[in-house]
């Protein structure tokens, strides 16, 4: 018997954060001390505040550590696990808390979070199904066995569960499209192609909790009538694929997955496709020509899917977190419940991932109706070190910006559409005042430019050239009717694209225009970029009011632009300046400025 | 089913359930201008050219993959329709080699006629174009892969029709482009040189070698006739200018080949006007082919052939006539060959 069991956050964010390392010393530690048979050690699933991985959670004790390094362990050791004991230093502290955080109702990122989605992650051992199981894991599935097939597509309408991909589209009608559609053989995708930059959720669902997405497609297959389903994931999700892999194993040695089913009569199978990694697979039909073989290229609909889906029969193709909601849903009073939560139109909870300039990086679960400014001054903590927010990128590449003003529009499908965003898989990417938005706008481009699936026209063609309208605005070469070309080109684009990925393109440049339209005219007729981004559009200088003379900057400066004694003001050579920013980043006074490029021009007059 | 009443720019129609807003704006005669369009080919929707706007949609439509539905109001030709056509010509045009004054296809453009036609006169972009190298390695055909538009209809005949599937789209972006695996010479492909995909590019991408230089396609004379090659019979245009054939396309009324030739059909006319053509019999004298008269050769043919069945038996010799023969002729010489006492009679277009 296990005294303690220390789980270990094993996802993406703690991994890149040495979390590895930390459970090498933690188990070297354990095993010096021969004492390693009495604790349990898991690498569980996401817990979601990477901010401050790795993260090690202790239960019964119900201890969150974190920031943890593996010179720690032999203090954990000696202190928590043998002295029995809570090690203070590794506490979650902040300036947001008054005393250190000991668990997760006392930590303010988790405060205003609810755990559907992600009730799993972090507890269990997602590569063990008992423990799925001892969670209520399959009791949907097995009570849907013995529903009608109308009936379990009628609950999942009226718990009013809406796509979890970024449509948005209502997953009961979707169900029921399928159920009806004629033909014997049925199938049911699961959209594991996350590829949003900055997105991981769906990683982290099937990385901390694989048989929640099993049971969720093996319901829907029982509802559509289908005995075959693919998960299509991304290849650079090997942990993911890994742990669906085992976990189908399992799922299939329980007899969960396979013939025959609980005795049942329905046979279902699942398959998993692994992704190459183009984003453009993420749009269902380039991602069913992707399984079949094809190159990953859209394909008009009608026929929709749920028609004439892959390999021309009739499937039902839905987003990770999706299927994650069903078994809530199936559940007994499930549909009360989750509907219990969210907005008239969006029900439920969605999942975040909450990156860029924000101060808690890391994934959360907020009800849908929450506010953006919720999720970001209180889940996230607000801006890195409280500077000025300016906008968050909300659905990716393929969303739009919301501006500070927006901050109390509440998270649901139909308002953010609104704003000029859209939900999207659950993106936010947080920017400050230092971010240029013409700078943005053109990263975006450049990611569905090098992106788009080069099928028709207006993406292809049209995405290079607002690209390059973009990149000349950068440069300082933009003129003033470039904002109306890349308006009208947008709006061409939105109309006339063959899939999901070209109409929704345009949305960086049209939100950003919309609601940052004088950075826009400030880089064309000014040449300034005040974010300081743009490198031909701005000059750093240093304040000679508060600049102490501490020379660190000019020792930074990677081709010796900046000049001055110790102890005396120091000034930049902008001949030399490459306005690379290491400056910036190591003044203490914050006494390099922007300021406009002084032009020939201006000097002489 | 009953049929689906709409309205399209204000005419009421009747069709088919499933059939396109495209076929029944044709019904009409409506001509929607369209670059990737083909019947035989699976929906592709990937030009945009054939955009309309369907009252209540929310986006336009593409009227060649989208099927009809009851009481849908269709305008084709409206401010927003010519708008998104006029944006997708510039954009077209601003990757793509203005060299219509040497362009083979000149007169023959659909891009030049729906430039015309949407009075798009030039891009208005700046920006990076196409640089790729002509791939002009083998004798029939040209591949100017930088006037290609990417329509994706030779690719789409030469996997679904043809079956070769030696070109496909590679890449992804601006940089797509249709091209054999790892972007070898096409010569190097799976490729059969049936020129189907010459056949259908709409633009100057893919031109026959044989006719560069020799005419203008108005100046060009399309004369029917049959195949000789082979006894199937397709319908052939003959391209003829001044007398000479300077190419070929197939017939696509032709319920026998339905618009599909072979790579001899399509490019092996050169022979015609060849100066090595032979025209006279010649007859090997000490190892030199000496000329002859017709009635010396074939007295010379005969002598040899009963010599040959007098001392070894008719089957020592064996008849092998040609596919470019007609029917008939193949008919008598199998019967002059069996006359002679030998069964052994074959015909090259077995091989």
């Amino acid at each position: 018997m296990y005294e303690k069991h220390l789980m270990i956050c094993g996802a993406t964010g703690c991994l890149s954060s040495n979390s590895g390392k930390v459970k090498e010393a933690l188990e070297a530690e354990l095993a010096r001390r021969g004492i390693k048979e009495k604790y349990r050690l898991v690498m569980a699933g996401c817990v979601g505040f990477c901010e401050v991985g790795p993260i090690i959670v202790i239960y019964p004790d119900e201890v969150f550590y974190c920031r943890l390094k593996p010179g720690d362990m032999a203090e954990l050791v000696e202190k928590h696990l043998i002295g029995g004991e809570v090690v203070e230093r590794l506490l979650y502290t902040s300036p947001d808390v008054e005393v250190p955080g000991r668990f997760y109702d006392t930590i303010p990122f988790y405060r205003k979070q609810v755990f559907n989605v992600l009730r799993n992650s972090g507890i269990i051992d997602p590569e063990i199904i008992d423990e799925y199981i001892m969670r209520g894991g399959y009791r949907a599935f097995s009570r849907a066995l013995k529903m009608e097939r109308p009936q379990i597509c009628d609950e999942v309408k009226r718990a009013g569960l809406r796509g979890r991909g970024g449509a948005g589209f209502p997953t009961g009608m979707k169900w029921e499209f399928t159920m009806i559609a004629p033909g014997e053989k049925k199938y049911v995708v699961c959209n594991a192609d996350e590829g949003d930059p900055g997105a991981f959720m769906d990683r982290s669902i099937l990385e901390g909790d694989p048989h929640a997405v099993i049971e969720g497609m093996l319901i829907c297959g029982r509802a559509i009538g289908a005995d075959e389903g693919y998960i299509y994931c991304r290849a650079e999700y090997p942990l993911a694929i890994k742990r669906l892999r085992i976990a189908i194993a399992q799922a299939e040695e329980y007899g969960l997955l396979g013939e025959n089913i609980l005795a049942s009569g329905f046979n279902f199978h699942l398959n998993i496709k692994e992704g190459a990694g183009a984003f453009v697979c993420g749009e269902e039909t380039a991602l069913l020509a992707s399984i079949e073989g094809k190159r990953g290229m859209p394909r008009p609909r009608p026929p929709f899917p749920a028609v004439s889906g892959l390999f021309g029969k009739p499937t039902c193709i839905n987003n990770v977190e999706t299927f994650a909601n069903i078994p809530l849903i199936l559940r007994e009073g499930g549909v009360e419940e989750f509907a219990s939560i969210g907005t008239e139109s969006s029900k439920g909870t969605k999942v975040f991932a909450l990156a860029g300039k924000i101060r808690n990086t890391g994934l959360c679960e907020v009800p849908m109706g929450i506010t953006i400014r919720e999720v970001i001054f209180d889940v996230g903590g607000g801006v890195q070190g409280d500077r000025e927010f300016k906008a968050v990128q909300a659905g990716g590449p393929s969303g739009g910006c919301i501006p500070a003003e927006l901050l109390d529009l509440p998270i649901d499908y139909d308002s953010l559409t609104k704003a000029g965003a859209i939900m999207g898989s659950g993106g936010l990417v947080v920017m400050d005042d230092r971010t240029c938005m013409v700078d943005l706008a053109r990263y975006f481009l450049s990611f569905t430019q090098k992106e788009s699936c080069g099928k028709c026209i207006p993406c292809r063609e049209g995405t290079k050239r607002m690209l390059e309208i973009l990149e000349r605005i950068c440069d300082g070469s933009g003129e003033p009717a470039d904002l109306d070309t890349l308006e009208s080109l947008a709006f061409s684009i939105k109309d006339s694209a063959l899939c999901g990925l070209g109409q929704t393109c345009p949305n960086p440049i049209l939100s950003t225009i919309r609601y940052f339209r004088h950075e826009y005219e400030e880089h064309i007729n000014e040449q300034f970029c005040r974010a300081g981004v743009c490198k031909a559009l701005f000059q750093y200088y240093i304040d000679p009011e508060t600049c102490i003379g501490c020379t660190r900057c000019a020792r930074v400066c990677p081709v010796s632009a900046i000049s001055g004694e110790k102890k005396e003001v120091h000034a930049i050579d902008q001949s030399l300046c490459t306005r690379c920013g290491s400056c910036v980043e190591v003044c203490p006074k914050n006494s390099i400025q922007i300021t406009r490029v002084r032009r020939k021009a201006d000097v002489s007059s | 089913m009953s049929a689906v009443k709409l309205t399209i720019d204000g005419m009421p129609v009747e069709v088919a359930p499933g059939t396109t807003i495209l076929e029944a704006a044709r019904k009409l005669e409506i001509d929607i201008p369209t670059f990737c369009h083909d019947p035989e080919l699976t929906r592709n929707g990937a030009c945009r050219m054939c955009v309309v706007e369907v009252e209540k949609a929310r986006a336009l439509v593409a009227s060649c993959c989208t099927p009809v539905a009851p009481d849908m109001v269709v305008h084709t030709d409206s401010e927003r329709v010519r708008t998104a056509r006029q944006t997708i010509l510039r954009l077209i045009l601003a990757n793509h080699p203005l060299e219509c004054i040497t362009c083979e296809k000149t007169g023959d453009c659909r891009l030049q006629d729906y430039c015309y036609r949407y009075g798009v006169s030039e891009s208005g972009f700046q920006g990076e174009t196409k640089d790729l190298p002509l791939d002009d390695t083998n004798p029939f055909f040209i591949r100017d892969m930088n006037k290609c538009i990417l329509c994706g209809i030779c690719v789409g005949k030469c996997q679904e029709i043809n079956g070769a599937g030696a070109i496909d789209f590679t890449r992804r972006g601006f940089v797509t482009n249709v091209s054999p695996p790892f972007g070898d010479p096409i010569e190097n492909s799976s490729c059969v040189f049936c020129g189907m995909c010459v056949d259908v590019c709409p633009v100057g991408a893919l031109v026959p070698k044989a006719g560069v230089g020799k005419g203008r396609p108005w100046e060009i004379e399309k004369v029917k006739t049959i195949c000789p090659y082979c006894g199937t019979g397709c319908s052939v245009y003959l391209h003829v200018k001044d007398g000479k054939i300077i190419g070929a396309s197939p017939d696509a009324e032709s319920p026998v080949n339905r618009g599909h030739l072979c790579a001899k059909g399509r490019f092996g006319w050169d022979f015609v006007h060849s100066e090595e053509r032979l025209t006279r019999p010649l007859i090997r004298r000490n190892g030199v082919f000496v000329e002859a008269g017709w009635d010396e050769a074939l007295d010379l043919v005969a002598s040899r052939l009963k010599e040959s069945i007098a001392r070894y038996g008719p089957d020592a010799f064996m008849g092998l006539s040609s596919a470019k023969t007609s029917n008939e002729d193949n008919y008598l010489f199998q019967k002059l060959v069996r006359h002679l006492g030998t069964n052994n009679v074959d015909h090259c277009a077995r091989l």
